[in-house]
C-alpha cells in the first residue's frame, strides 16, 4: 500500500473527523428475507454492563404467522431435496460461519460478556455442530428405519419422514450454540423451522441469519424471530400449522403453558434442558429422531 | 397371423393380486357349513359332478361301471341325485351314451389332443367332430398353453373358435390348465380370452398337472365369469377339475360360487365339478350327517 | 316444446328399459347357510366382576358398580366394579411398589419368561377369550377368533423377546424402565389394545394400571386372571374398569410416570393438556379418517375386497378404517357396481355365528352417532347405498352403508363416523388424489391401490399418515410399528419403534 492512500485517514483523524462505524440493523429473518417487524416495535439490547448495543425488532404474532406461512411453503420442497443435497447445504452453513468467526466472537463477548476464549470455543462448537449434522443427512434414515418381519406375505418397512413445520424455542444462553444445536437436527431431517431466538441475547442469532441467507438454504426453511417469549410462545404453541416444538427455553412456567396450548392440534413437544451444549451429548441421532415421524408401509409379496 | 379380427382385448383384462385373491379365497374357505346347509350342499355338489375317468387303462367295463355309479350314486337311496355328466376319452363316448340311456346324465368327452393339446389343428377338429358324432353332449377342449404363454393370443382364440364351430350343438368347455399358466394374471387373461372366443364353460385343469383347481384359481375364474356376464349378459359356466377329493373342498367351491356369482350359477347347467373319487366322500359325509356316525369306505361302492 | 318433452320422456324410458334388462346378479337363498353359532357355554362370566389390584380381585372402595351388556342382545352380562379415586390410588401404589421392589429388579430375561408364559396361557384359552370378546363387544366371532385374539397373543410373544435385548434397540444408551404406566384402552379391540399396551410396558420393566373401556371390561379382566395363573408378581398388572372419570383420575395421578391412551382425538387433546408440564411421558393413538385411493390400473377385485375390509371390518369401529374412498373417475362406476354387489354378500347379524361378517354396533350411543351422521349425509345430498340385509330386531345393528357423490366438504367426509359407513369421492389425477387424501386433520393410515410399482412408492411417500397399506388394508402385526401423524396422535406401538414409548434412555 502506498502512503497516498493512507493520507485521507490521517487527515480525517487530524481534523477530528473520524470515519464513523457503520452499525448493523438487526432484522427478523423470514422467508429468506430480512424484515423489520410489521408492528414497528423495537427493543434495545444491552451489554451485561448495561451499555446500549443495538435495537432489535420485537417480533409480533403477525410476524410469527408470516414465518409459519413461509416455513410451510418451503417445507415440502426442502424435504424433497436429496439427503446428499441437504447435507451439502448444512456443510455450506458451516463454511459461511467459518468466514464470520470474528464477528460472532465479538457479538458473544459484547452481548454475554463471554471471555475471548469462551466466545471462540462457542463459535467453534457451533461450526462443528453444523458439520456434525451435515454428515447425518444421508445416514439417519438407515438407522431410524426398519424392515419389519411380519407373519404374513407382506413386505413391511418403516422409514422416518419429516414432521413438517417445527417451532424452536431456543435457549437464552448459549444463544448461538444453543440455536444451532436445535436448528441443525430439525433441518437435516427435512423439516422447516420457525425459531424464537434468545430473548436476552438475540444478536448473534440474528447475525446467524446472514449465514443462512448465504448458504443455499432455500428461503423459508429456517426463519428467525426475535422478541418477547411471553408474547410469542402462546401463538407458536397454538398455531394449527406447526407440527412440533423443540422447547429449550428453560422457563418451566412458559413450558407448561406451551405444553397445554400445543394440544390444540396434538403437537409433538420435546422439552430440552441441556446442561452443557458444548458436550458431544448435546448432539446426535436422538435430536433428529425427536422431529421425524415414522411411516410404516405394507405391500403384498406375490406375482 | 389371425384370419379373424381378435375378439380378445388384452388391455381390458384387470390385473390380479396374488396375496389379495388368496386371502379372499381362504376367507371364504372358513365359512362354517353345518347341518341342513351341509346336506343340501352335498346333494347339490353330487348333481354337479362330472364323474371322470381319463386313464390309459380305461376300458369298456370300467366306463360301464362308472355309468351305473353316475345314474345311481347310492344304490340304497334313490333320493341322492344322479351326477351331471360322465367325462371320458372320445373312444368311450358311444359306450357311455349307451350305458347312460335316458338317465339324464350327459356325456362329456375330452378332445383336441387332450391333455397336452400339442397336435395340429385339423387333428383337434377331427377329434372334436368324431366325439360329437359319437354322441358327446359336451366337449372339454384344452388350449395350447405353449401358444398362450408365448403371447400368441390370436392363435389360441382362433383354435377355440374353430373347435366351437366343430362342436355344433355340443357345449364347449375350455380347459385352461391353470397349473401350467402359473400366475393368476395368466388365469384371468386366459379366462377372458376363452369367454370372448365363445366358451360355454371355462375349466381349470386336465387333472394331469398339479396344482389344479385351487380355491384362488377358481375364484379368479368366477370373477372373470361375473365380469363377462355384467358386460355382455352372457352366462358362462365354470368347471373346476383336478385334485378335488373331499366334501369339504366341494362345499368350499360352492361357497365361492354362491358369494361371487349368486343363485343363478348354483345349478349343474352352469357349475360342474370334475372329479373321480369325490363322489364317495360326498356319500360318506351325507351318511355321517344323517346317522351321526363316522363312516368306513367299504360301505360305499368303488367303481 | 312438446316434442322436446316427448324426447326427454322417451330417453328416460330407454334408460329404464336398459336398467331393467341390465344383467343382474342375485344373491338369494338357492343354497343357504344354516346357523353356525359358537357356543357361549365355554365362558363363565361372574355375576359380579371386581377390580384387579395388587394381584387380587377386589370390589371398589365405593361399592359402585356398572352393568356391562351384550350389544347384540342388550342382555346384561355382569355387574362390574367401577374404579374410583381410592381404587385408582391403590392400583397405582401397588404398581409403584411392584415396580420398585420386584419388576424393575428382575433380570430382564426373567421378565421375558413371564411374558412368554402369559402368551402361552392366552393361547390355551384363546377360544374362551374370543367368545368373551364377541359377547361383550359385539364383534363377529370370526374376527375375535382369527384376528383379535391371535394378534393379542402375538404381541405378548413378540415383546417377551425384547425384554433382554433393549440395549440392542437403543445403542449408545443405558436403558431403564419408566415406572408406573397409566394406560387407557378403547372398546373397539378391547383385548388386543390391552395387549398392545401391556406387553411392551412389561417387557421394558414398567408396571401398569390399565383402564378398559366402560362397555368392554370383560376380556381385560380375563387377562388379569391369566396374569394370576402365570404367577406374575402382584401389582405388575392392575386392571381398573370405569368410565371417563376413572380414566382422568388415572391420568392425573401424580405417581403415574407414563400415560398411554388410545381413543378419540377429543379426549387425547384433553389428556395432553392435562399432563402438560408434569413431566409425564405420553403416547397417543387417536382418531382417523383414512383415505383409500383406488387408481384405474389397480387389481379392481382385490381393491374392492380392500375397501370392504377397510370399512366394514369390525363394523367400522376401527381408528384406521378406510372411511374415505377416493376412486379414479375412469373406474368409479365399475368399482361402485362391484362394491354394491359385494356388500350384498356381507352377512350381518348374530356376532356369535361363525358366518357373520358384520356384527353388532358396540353401544346404543355409538349407534345413535352413526345414525345421526348418516342422516346428515342424506341431508347434505350425498347418495346413500345400503345392503338390503335384514337386521336383527334386538341389539344394536347397522347395515353396511356407503355414500357416493360425496364432496370433500360434507360432514361424512370430514368426521370420524366409527361405523360401517364409507364416503366415496372421485378424483382425476394422482396429484388430486394425494391432495384430497391429505386434506384432513387426521393422519393415521391410508390405502393405495395400483398395479404400477413406481406409482406405489411415490404416492405412499406423499401420504401424511403413519401406516400406509399399498394393495392391502387393515393389516396388523406386532413387529410392525403403528401410529399416527397429525391429530391421530404420536408415538408408535409395535416394532422396534414401539419400545421407545416405554423406556428411559440415558
Amino acid at each position: 500500500m502506498s502512503g497516498k492512500n493512507a493520507r485521507p485517514r490521517n487527515r480525517a483523524r487530524e481534523s477530528g473527523n473520524e470515519s464513523l462505524q457503520i452499525r448493523k440493523t438487526y432484522k427478523l429473518y423470514v422467508g429468506g428475507e430480512f424484515l423489520r417487524t410489521e408492528s414497528g416495535r423495537a427493543d434495545a439490547v444491552e451489554s451485561p454492563r448495561g451499555a446500549f448495543l443495538a435495537n432489535i425488532s420485537r417480533g409480533s404474532r403477525k410476524d410469527l404467522r408470516e414465518a409459519v406461512r413461509k416455513a410451510r411453503a418451503a417445507q415440502s420442497g426442502w424435504a424433497s431435496r436429496s439427503a446428499y443435497n441437504r447435507g451439502q447445504i448444512l456443510y455450506r452453513m458451516a463454511e459461511m460461519m467459518e468466514g464470520r468467526v470474528e464477528g460472532f466472537e465479538k457479538l458473544l463477548r459484547e452481548t454475554r460478556g463471554s471471555t475471548a476464549a469462551a466466545a471462540r470455543r462457542e463459535v467453534r462448537a457451533a461450526i462443528d455442530r453444523l458439520v456434525h449434522y451435515a454428515g447425518w443427512s444421508d445416514k439417519f434414515t438407515a438407522l431410524l428405519g426398519t424392515v419389519n418381519p411380519v407373519a404374513s406375505s407382506y413386505f413391511d418397512f418403516s422409514v422416518p419422514e419429516p414432521m413438517g413445520v417445527v417451532g424452536i424455542v431456543a435457549p437464552n444462553a448459549p444463544d448461538l450454540l444453543g440455536l444451532v444445536s436445535h436448528l441443525a437436527p430439525v433441518l437435516v431431517a427435512g423439516n422447516s423451522a420457525v425459531v424464537l431466538v434468545s430473548e436476552k441475547h438475540p444478536l448473534a442469532s440474528l447475525e446467524l441469519a446472514e449465514v443462512l441467507a448465504t448458504s443455499d438454504l432455500p428461503g423459508g426453511v429456517a426463519n428467525l424471530i426475535s422478541g418477547r417469549r411471553d408474547e410469542l410462545v402462546p401463538h407458536l404453541a397454538r398455531h394449527m400449522d406447526v407440527q412440533a416444538i423443540a422447547d429449550a427455553g428453560g422457563d418451566s412456567g412458559l413450558s407448561k403453558l406451551l405444553g397445554e396450548d400445543a394440544a390444540v392440534n396434538v403437537k409433538r413437544v420435546r422439552r430440552y434442558s441441556v446442561r452443557d451444549y458444548a458436550s458431544e451429548d448435546a448432539q446426535g441421532l436422538d435430536f433428529i429422531e425427536a422431529f421425524v415421524e415414522i411411516k410404516t408401509t405394507w405391500h403384498p409379496i406375490g406375482v | 397371423m389371425s384370419a379373424i379380427p381378435s375378439l380378445f382385448d388384452l388391455s381390458r383384462v384387470p390385473p390380479v393380486d396374488q396375496v389379495g385373491i388368496e386371502e379372499r379365497a381362504a376367507g371364504l374357505g372358513r365359512r362354517s357349513i353345518k347341518k341342513e346347509a351341509k346336506r343340501a350342499g352335498i346333494r347339490l355338489a353330487m348333481s354337479m359332478l362330472d364323474l371322470t375317468t381319463l386313464e390309459g387303462k380305461d376300458s369298456e367295463g370300467k366306463v360301464r361301471q362308472l355309468c351305473r355309479k353316475a345314474i345311481r350314486p347310492l344304490p340304497e337311496d334313490p333320493t341322492v341325485p344322479h351326477v351331471a355328466a360322465i367325462c371320458v376319452y372320445p373312444n368311450f363316448v358311444a359306450i357311455a351314451k349307451d350305458a347312460l340311456g335316458t338317465s339324464g346324465v350327459k356325456v362329456a368327452s375330452v378332445a383336441t389332443g387332450f391333455p397336452a393339446g400339442q397336435v395340429p389343428l385339423p387333428v383337434k377338429l377331427d377329434d372334436t367332430r368324431r366325439a360329437v358324432e359319437a354322441g358327446a353332449d359336451e366337449i372339454d377342449m384344452v388350449i395350447d398353453r405353449g401358444a398362450f404363454l408365448s403371447g400368441e393370443y390370436d392363435r389360441v382364440t382362433d383354435e377355440i373358435l374353430a373347435v366351437k364351430e366343430a362342436c355344433g350343438a355340443a357345449h364347449l368347455k375350455v380347459i385352461l390348465e391353470t397349473g401350467e399358466l402359473e400366475t393368476y394374471d395368466n388365469v384371468r387373461r386366459a379366462s377372458d380370452l376363452a369367454m370372448a372366443a365363445g366358451a360355454d364353460f371355462i375349466k381349470t385343469s386336465t387333472g394331469k398337472v398339479t396344482p389344479a383347481a385351487t380355491a384362488p384359481v377358481v375364484l379368479v375364474m368366477l370373477e372373470a365369469i361375473r365380469d363377462h356376464y355384467l358386460a355382455t349378459g352372457r352366462r358362462v359356466g365354470m368347471k373346476p377339475a383336478g385334485g378335488i377329493k373331499t366334501s369339504k373342498q366341494a362345499l368350499h367351491l360352492l361357497v365361492l360360487v354362491k358369494e361371487t356369482l349368486g343363485d343363478a350359477w348354483l345349478t349343474p347347467d352352469l357349475f360342474r365339478i370334475g372329479a373321480s373319487t369325490l363322489a364317495n366322500d360326498l356319500l360318506m359325509q351325507l351318511a355321517k350327517e344323517s346317522s351321526g356316525r363316522y363312516q368306513n369306505e367299504d360301505y360305499f361302492t368303488k367303481d | 316444446m312438446a316434442t322436446e318433452i316427448d324426447e326427454r320422456a322417451e330417453r328416460k324410458a330407454a334408460v329404464r328399459r336398459f336398467e331393467a334388462e341390465r344383467p343382474r346378479i342375485e344373491f338369494g337363498t338357492a343354497w343357504e347357510y344354516s346357523p353356525a353359532p359358537e357356543s357361549a357355554d365355554i365362558v363363565r362370566i361372574e355375576k359380579r366382576e371386581n377390580l384387579f389390584i395388587d394381584g387380587k380381585f377386589v370390589p371398589s372402595r365405593s361399592g359402585r358398580v356398572f352393568e356391562t351388556i351384550n350389544p347384540a342382545t342388550e342382555e346384561v352380562l355382569s355387574e362390574v366394579a367401577e374404579g374410583g379415586e381410592a381404587d385408582v390410588d391403590a392400583a397405582v401404589r401397588a404398581a409403584e411398589d411392584a415396580h420398585r421392589k420386584r419388576w424393575s429388579r428382575l433380570r430382564p430375561a426373567e421378565r421375558g419368561k413371564y411374558i412368554y408364559r402369559i402368551a402361552r396361557l392366552m393361547q390355551e384359552k384363546s377360544r374362551e377369550l374370543a367368545v368373551l370378546e364377541t359377547l361383550n363387544g359385539g364383534k363377529p366371532i370370526k374376527e375375535s377368533r382369527d384376528v383379535d385374539v391371535p394378534l393379542a397373543i402375538a404381541h405378548f410373544f413378540y415383546h417377551a423377546g425384547w425384554a433382554d435385548k433393549l440395549e440392542y434397540a437403543f445403542p449408545r444408551h443405558r436403558v431403564s424402565s419408566i415406572g408406573v404406566c397409566g394406560q387407557i384402552v378403547p372398546w373397539n379391540f378391547p383385548l388386543l389394545m390391552a395387549a398392545w399396551k401391556i406387553a411392551p410396558a412389561l417387557a421394558a420393566g414398567n408396571t401398569v394400571v390399565l383402564k378398559p373401556a366402560e362397555t368392554t371390561p370383560l376380556t381385560s379382566l380375563a387377562l388379569a386372571r391369566i396374569c394370576q395363573e402365570a404367577d406374575l408378581p402382584p401389582g405388575v398388572v392392575n386392571i381398573v374398569p370405569g368410565a371417563g372419570e376413572t380414566g382422568a383420575q388415572l391420568v392425573n395421578h401424580p405417581r403415574v410416570r407414563k400415560v398411554a391412551f388410545t381413543g378419540s382425538t377429543e379426549v387425547g387433546k384433553l389428556i395432553q393438556r392435562a399432563i402438560a408440564g408434569s413431566g409425564k411421558r405420553l403416547s397417543l393413538e387417536l382418531g382417523g379418517k383414512a383415505a383409500n385411493i383406488v387408481f384405474e390400473d389397480a387389481a379392481i377385485d382385490q381393491a374392492v375386497e380392500g375397501i370392504v375390509n377397510g370399512i366394514y371390518f369390525n363394523q367400522g369401529h376401527v381408528c384406521c378404517a378406510g372411511s374415505r374412498l377416493l376412486v379414479q373417475e375412469s373406474v368409479a362406476e365399475k368399482v361402485l357396481e362391484k362394491l354394491k354387489l359385494r356388500i350384498e354378500t356381507l352377512r350381518v347379524g348374530d356376532p356369535m355365528d361363525k358366518n357373520t361378517d358384520v356384527g353388532a354396533i358396540n353401544s346404543r350411543m355409538q349407534l345413535d352417532k352413526i345414525r345421526e351422521l348418516v342422516a346428515c349425509g342424506v341431508e347434505e345430498g350425498a347418495r346413500l347405498h345400503q345392503s338390503s340385509c335384514a337386521l336383527p330386531t334386538k341389539g344394536f345393528f347397522f347395515p353396511p352403508t356407503f355414500f357416493s357423490e360425496v364432496a370433500q366438504s360434507h360432514r361424512i367426509a370430514r368426521e370420524e363416523i366409527f361405523g360401517p359407513v364409507l364416503a366415496v369421492m372421485t378424483f382425476r389425477t394422482p396429484d388430486e388424489a394425494v391432495e384430497k387424501a391429505n386434506n384432513i386433520p387426521y393422519g393415521l393410515s391410508a390405502g393405495v391401490w395400483t398395479d404400477k410399482g413406481s406409482k406405489i412408492f411415490q404416492i405412499t411417500s406423499r401420504m401424511r399418515a403413519g401406516v400406509v397399506w399399498a394393495n392391502t388394508f387393515n393389516k396388523f402385526d406386532p413387529a410392525s410399528p403403528f401410529g399416527g401423524y397429525k391429530e391421530s396422535g404420536f408415538g408408535r406401538e409395535g416394532g422396534m419403534h414401539g419400545l421407545r414409548a416405554y423406556v428411559e434412555l440415558s
